[in-house]
Parts: C-alpha cells; structure tokens; sequence
C-alpha cells in the first residue's frame, strides 16, 4: 500500500494522505494516467473517515495533482501536477543552496541552519504583526 | 432540510436523585459525519445515549434526532425505528442462534438489507448455527453491529462499540463502520474513551467531561488550531498571563514556560516574543494530549 497516514500524529488525516499522494507521483509510484483507488475502497481499507479521502481527493484535484471524472474515478493528471511541482522544486534548489553556503561561510553550523529555516517558516523572525 | 443536523442537543441534562449525570449538554451532529462521542468512564455518554433514544427522560434541556424531539413517546418510536442502536454491554437473546436472532429482528424493520445481511455474516465469520450464549466478546459485538447495521438506518449510535475487544477485533470493527458509512450515507454517533479509536475515524467529536462539552467541533479544525508553544528564558520563566484567545493552559517549569492553545500559535507569539524568550518552539497536538488538557482543566 502506497498510503499510510498516521492518525495520532496532530496533522489532519487529509493532508497526510495529500501529501503521500503527491510524494508518489513526484517519485514516479503514480504516473499521469494512473487511477487511485476510489473512496470507499480507500477509506475502508486505511480504516479511515470517507468523508476524509473525499476532502484530500477534492483537494489535490483543486491542486492540479489529480482529476475526479464523474462514476470513473480519480485518476493522475496527464501533465502530471506532481512534475510541475517537482520542476517548481528543482528550479529554486540553487536558491536554497546559494543561501546555506553564505550562512556556512559566516561560521553557522548546519544544526544552527535548519534551526533559522524552522523558525522561519513557522513565523518566528517576523517582529511585525500577523501574516497576511 | 439536508443540512439540518441529524442529532442537536442543547442545554441537556440529567439529573438522578442524587447526581447529575448530565449537566447542559450541547453538541450537534452533521448529516453523514461519524462523530466521536469521547469521555471518561462516567462522563454522562451512556445517559445522554439513552436520552436520544427516548429510554431516559431529561431533566432539562432538549434531544432533538432527525428534528423530533426525542422525549416525545409517538417521536421515539419514530427515531428508533430509523436508528441502528448497539448497547455497552450488547444485549441480545442468549438462548437464540445466530439464524433464529436474524430471523427474529429481520421482520420489523421493512427496510431489511438481505444483501448486508449475507456479506457481514460472511466478513465477521457469523455462521447461523452459532449459539448466541456461546459467542465471543467479539463476535458476540460483531452479532450486534449487524443487527443494526442491516435495518438500513440512517443513524448508528453506538455505545462503546469497541469496549473490551482486542486490536485487530476494533480494528474489523471500525472497518466495518467506515466501509458502511461510505456505503450507504449512513451518519454514525459512537461514544468511546479510546482517544485513538476515535481519532483514526471520527471526523468530529465532543469531548464530555462531567455532563458538559468541554470542546466539540471537526477533527481537522482541532488539529490544525491546537498548539503547544513552548518558550525558554535565560532566567525564569515569568509569571504571565496571555490575552490571546482560546489558551487552554500555561505551565511554569523553571525556565521554560509552554502554553497550549485552541487559537493557533500566532495570537500567542506576538505577546511571547515581547517577553524576551531566547527560544520559541510551535509544536502541533495530539488529540489524546487536547483530551487530557481539557478534561484535566475542569478540575
């Protein structure tokens, strides 16, 4: 089975499932084309909520990963919204890199790198006032 | 009237002579949702059970199932007859077979689902001859379970389904709920006091702790508003207060200060950041630590 989530681990079912389905078809499991099991199936299978895989596959068709069509099922979107996101992924690598080899220039160990990555992702830095 | 909650309590309460079970109880259920219904032992689930389904009389308050009021006796029968009902301790008829109880409640729902009928006795292994009084706590749960399942109801309350039964046992058990529910558009109401049980199929739940909700809502909501932000000093922790919404706990531990919050993180790292820690972290939470926050706090 190519699907896992962890119900205990604090992160919406939904999104782990998301996440799984789009991590397989950035690693070629699912190709364009390829059909997902359908809901119920699914749901019974995981043990999980329907209304669960439902929610993540409204999603990731909202995301361009995946299209319902109607009585058929879900299938894997032909320009495949995994590769774009792998393209998106590919092309800001250098960005990434650029920055960590300045940061390891200043002295910073890599422990001390991932740490400001975190915080700043998680909104940390800002000093300002709410996102958005 | 399909978005009408199928099950809507507001105010309930109990009250035997000499406690109150249940103590102004609100929560709501959505059409088609499975809603985890999670307390500890004595919270006031089985009270607020028997109140749905016209077997105990509030002393306050109102049930409403399928928008009858669920004290009114013509209204009862109404709602049992569209309910799936499955007790704590799955009482059923001891000197029966598996065939002679099937043969026996079939006839008074004309709604019967023969087809359900013939695929649980297959996946639960219920072969016709088996003695009721000889059952297994498991199968004896998987007897019931089709009983109600195969009156085609549009209402599964199920007290502590899982209670008593071994992991791969619950496991069927739940299978059987999910795979049904997606099935056939069935909305379910269990109550439980296993947090994982609840969390892996539930996609809202109420807490109840001594006759009240502490918290109710969608699953997904909570997790994605339940954090932990823990904060470390230089110095101790100091004594604060937070003004931001929905902090459910602050605890002091020499210089580390962690305040759970049912608001998201940020409200609550804006006034942290004017304290000067040297650290923040964000943590999400998990269902069983909101449990033991919530239920903890009523003390």
């Amino acid at each position: 089975m190519l699907f896992r989530p962890n119900p205990s681990l604090g992160v919406p079912i939904y999104l782990q499932l998301m996440e799984q389905v789009k991590h397989a078809v950035e690693t070629g499991a699912l190709r364009p084309g390829d059909q997902l099991p359908g809901i119920r199936p699914l749901a019974e299978e995981l043990v999980i909520n329907p209304n669960t895989v439902a929610k993540a596959y409204r999603e990731l068709e909202h995301e361009g990963v995946i299209e319902l069509r109607h009585g058929a099922g879900a299938f894997v979107t032909a320009h495949g919204g995994g590769r774009k996101a792998a393209d998106k992924v590919r092309a800001a690598q250098p960005v990434v890199a650029a920055a960590v080899e300045r940061l390891r220039a200043r002295g910073l160990t890599d422990e001390e790198i991932r740490r400001m990555f975190e915080a700043e992702l998680a909104g940390l830095t800002r000093t300002g006032g709410p996102r958005g | 009237m399909a978005d009408a909650p199928v099950i809507e309590i507001a105010g309930l309460q109990k009250r035997y002579a000499s406690v109150d079970a249940v103590r102004g109880l609100d929560l709501q259920v959505p059409r088609g949702s499975i809603f985890g219904f999670l307390g500890r032992n004595g919270a006031g689930k089985t009270t607020t059970i028997k109140m749905l389904l016209g077997m105990a009389r509030p002393s306050g308050g109102s049930a409403r199932v399928f928008g009858l009021a669920a004290d009114a006796p013509h209204a009862s029968v109404e709602i049992r007859r569209r309910t799936g009902f499955v007790s704590e301790d799955k009482e059923l008829y001891d000197f029966m077979t598996v065939d002679d109880l099937v043969r026996f409640t079939a006839p008074f729902f004309p709604r019967w689902r023969r087809d359900l009928e013939e695929r649980y006795r297959r996946t639960f292994e219920l072969r016709g001859d088996m003695k009721v009084k000889t059952l297994s706590r498991g199968m004896r749960t998987k007897l019931a379970l089709l009983l109600a399942l195969c009156r085609g109801a549009e209402l599964l309350v199920l007290d502590e389904p899982t209670a008593g039964l071994d992991p791969a046992v619950t496991e069927e058990v739940l299978q059987a709920l999910v795979g049904h529910v997606a099935r056939d558009e069935t909305t379910v109401f269990f109550s439980s006091h296993q947090i994982a049980e609840v969390e892996q199929i539930a996609d809202r739940i109420a807490i109840i702790d001594r006759g009240r909700a502490v918290l109710t809502g969608a699953l997904d909501d909570l997790r994605d508003n339940f954090r932990r932000v823990q904060l470390v000093f230089d110095r101790e922790a100091p004594q604060t207060t937070f003004r931001a919404a929905g902090v459910a706990r602050v605890r002091r531990q020499g210089r580390v200060l962690t305040v759970v919050t049912s608001g998201g993180a940020e409200p609550i790292l804006d006034e942290a950041r004017a304290l000067g820690p040297v650290s923040v972290d964000v943590a999400p939470v998990t269902l069983k630590d909101i449990f033991l926050e919530t239920v903890a706090t009523e003390d």
